[in-house]
């Protein structure tokens, strides 16, 4: 378990830093379609800015956070969402991953940017969930809480 | 909307469930089984829907978003897809039907809903590989089919983790040699659409790219599918893997891999590419599976763990199927066809019976089996059929591919597949009876000599309703499938190896 670091200017830094990495991290997402960047690439800079907190100000503030149930979820709901948005287009009659036949009030090619930022958006969220994820299962050492995130 | 949307409702119910299993599975537990349970079943009937409109109208293309070949991903189901997609949700239904009663014995309870969500993906995995007519997308699946897979295998007892780990390096580097082999074939060609490969293809069979990609898609597929030498990942993960999982990964695993490999040699590359331009290709391949029928049925013969012993007949089979394809006449294509779906069901069936001995008596040991007929009958029943269908009795239904296997063989004048197929034969008759006898016979001395000569009593205890009615059907479709193997042949098969071989 990584515990808190007692240092003024690394926890202000801290502080000061991720709401700005998070901004980058949205849209670095955000912008997937349009620039280099996507859903992925944003995730892990999501990602990123919890393990930042972790190393700083020890896992149990990244707990308090992000529950680790609502992590797992984050987990599966990304995906989700991803698999959602081509089920989603099945039902409005087109082929899976479809995004022209979505009932978006706009043009054809708008139709496509908007289902795939759809697509980013679970994509960012899932690998958001799955570094921290990792991380915790990494930092906990007891032998008894060995691969569960306790 | 649902018979325009086969192909990829099959992939898409299970993978979507496997996420819904997970957060349902916060929220309730005892959810999980019946709904990863639906969700194969919904599988497995559009798998059938899937089946017979390919019989009837021939093959389906299906185009990912709209975007068609070769620039989007296409689906392609013809004959030899659709009867594996039957086979492996079949076998996927059966095991994740038994899985509820074992997998609450042998899975940590606060891990059900993330071992459901694994054993899902590894459905999706599976049959995503099979429906796919892309070579990226091909690899995609077969990721997830392996890093499931390795999850569900370090479930398992004591040693599974270290089991795990070895797999997930040697399957690794198979990953990689696919990947590579793809690579290639996209820097020559500009393409990973497989029937715009096969267009590609002909005009560059003298590139050394291609040879190369070739190469590396052998050797990377068998070490995917355990051909021997490259087994040696498999009898550790498979003997340590939880009953459900071995029972869902053992029968399914190698079948698809042998499956690509029929596939990407005779579609893709085209059988003029491996049998004439280079047709070493298949003599290394036929000595290879040839050493692995004998390898295999050796080493089962000297195991003294069940399970392990399966592993190792499961070695030998992959065998079988690739001498089929290296003697690559109808006959024998028609034989390694016949075996995947037969061993299959065969490896399905004994790893099933597997599974149910250990949840009752604990014990993998064969020398601990005494009186098990007397204790789990109907389960000893099962294990007879799935032995005599190795071994390769009529009217079971190993006993067909085999038949046409040695056909294949006698065409081509290769006597010493013939040689090998009969002694392995012989050699499982020697590695069942050895179980049988343990199983079904009074022991020699009796082991209750020292307590009075009092006859040791063994109640009739079963294993669970849930474990025995997919065993069953597995020993029932063993037979039906040897009964109308002719049909099967006559309706799928036929169609399925390449017109000019």
């Amino acid at each position: 378990m990584i515990t808190k670091y007692e240092d003024v200017i690394v926890k202000t830094m801290t502080r000061l830093l991720i709401p700005f990495i998070q901004i980058y991290g949205l849209y670095v997402i955000a912008h997937g379609h349009e620039s280099p960047g996507g859903g992925f690439q944003g995730g892990v800079i999501l990602g990123a800015s919890f393990i930042l907190l972790a190393v700083v100000y020890g896992m149990d503030e990244v707990k308090k956070r992000l529950p680790e149930k609502l992590m797992i979820a984050f987990v599966a709901i990304g995906v989700f969402i991803y698999a959602g948005t081509g089920a989603l287009c099945l039902l409005f009659g087109g082929n899976f991953l479809d995004y022209s036949k979505l009932p978006f009030p706009v043009a054809i090619a708008e139709r496509r940017a908007l289902g795939i930022l759809s697509v980013e958006t679970g994509v960012g969220i899932t690998v958001m969930a799955v570094m921290v994820a990792i991380m915790l299962a990494l930092s906990s050492k007891s032998k008894r809480t060995r691969g569960e995130f306790k | 909307m649902i018979s325009k949307n086969l192909p990829v409702l099959i992939v898409t119910v299970p993978l979507m469930t496997a996420f819904l299993v997970v957060i349902l599975g916060l929220l309730k537990r005892k959810l999980c089984y019946p709904i990863a349970f639906l969700a194969t079943l919904a599988s497995f009937i559009f798998s059938a829907m899937l089946l017979e409109k390919v019989i009837l109208h021939g093959t389906i293309h299906y185009y990912q978003g709209g975007w068609l070949p070769p620039w989007g991903i296409e689906y392609v189901v013809d004959h030899l897809n659709a009867a594996m997609l039957v086979l492996v949700s079949f076998v996927s239904l059966m095991s994740l039907w038994y899985s509820g009663p074992s997998a609450e014995k042998e899975i940590p309870k606060s891990k059900i809903p993330y071992f459901y969500s694994l054993y899902l993906l590894q459905i999706t995995g599976l049959l995503g590989i099979v429906v796919t007519g892309d070579m990226f997308n091909l690899y995609v699946f077969l990721e997830i089919t392996s890093l499931s897979g390795y999850a569900l295998i370090a479930m398992g007892e004591k040693h599974a983790p270290m089991a795990a780990f070895n797999y997930v390096i040697m399957g690794t580097i198979g990953a990689c040699f696919y990947l590579l082999s793809v690579g290639y074939l996209y820097i020559v060609t500009g393409s990973l659409n497989m029937a715009d490969l096969a267009r590609l293809l002909p005009h560059l069979y003298g590139s050394k790219v291609v040879l190369t990609a070739f190469v590396f898609f052998i050797v990377g597929i068998s070490l995917k599918m355990a051909l021997f030498p490259l087994h040696i990942w498999l009898p550790d993960a498979y003997t340590l893997a939880p009953s459900s999982v071995s029972t869902l990964v053992a029968p399914t695993m190698t079948k698809v891999g042998a499956y690509v490999l029929f596939r990407i040699i005779f579609s893709v590359f085209g059988p003029h590419f491996s049998l004439e331009v280079m047709p070493i290709a298949h003599n290394i391949l036929g000595w290879l599976a040839a050493g692995a029928v004998l390898f295999g049925s050796i080493m089962a013969l000297a195991q003294r763990d069940f399970k392990r012993m399966l592993t190792y007949i499961l070695v030998a089979e992959v065998g079988y199927i690739v001498i089929g394809v290296a003697i690559a006449n109808r006959m024998a294509l028609t034989g390694a066809i016949l075996h995947i779906i037969n061993d299959a069901f065969m490896m399905s069936c004994l790893f099933l019976v597997a599974g149910a001995i250990v949840y009752k008596t604990g014990t993998r040991d064969i020398y601990q089996f005494r009186f098990l007929h007397k204790k789990m009958p109907l389960t000893m029943a099962v294990l007879i059929v799935g032995a005599l269908s190795v071994i390769g009795v009529p009217p079971m239904c190993g006993f067909f591919s085999k038949w046409y296997l040695i056909l294949g063989a006698l065409a081509a004048h290769k006597w010493v597949f013939i040689a090998v197929i009969l002694t392995s034969t012989l050699f499982n008759v020697a590695v069942f009876f050895r179980v049988i006898e343990n199983a079904y016979l009074e022991p020699r001395e009796p082991a209750y000599a020292h307590d009075g000569g009092q006859p040791e009593i063994v109640k009739f205890d079963e294993a669970p309703i849930g474990m025995l009615i997919p065993m069953f059907l597995v020993a029932i479709g063993i037979i039906l499938i040897g009964v109308f193997s002719g049909h099967i042949i006559a309706s799928i098969i036929k169609f399925a190896i390449p017109a000019n071989i």
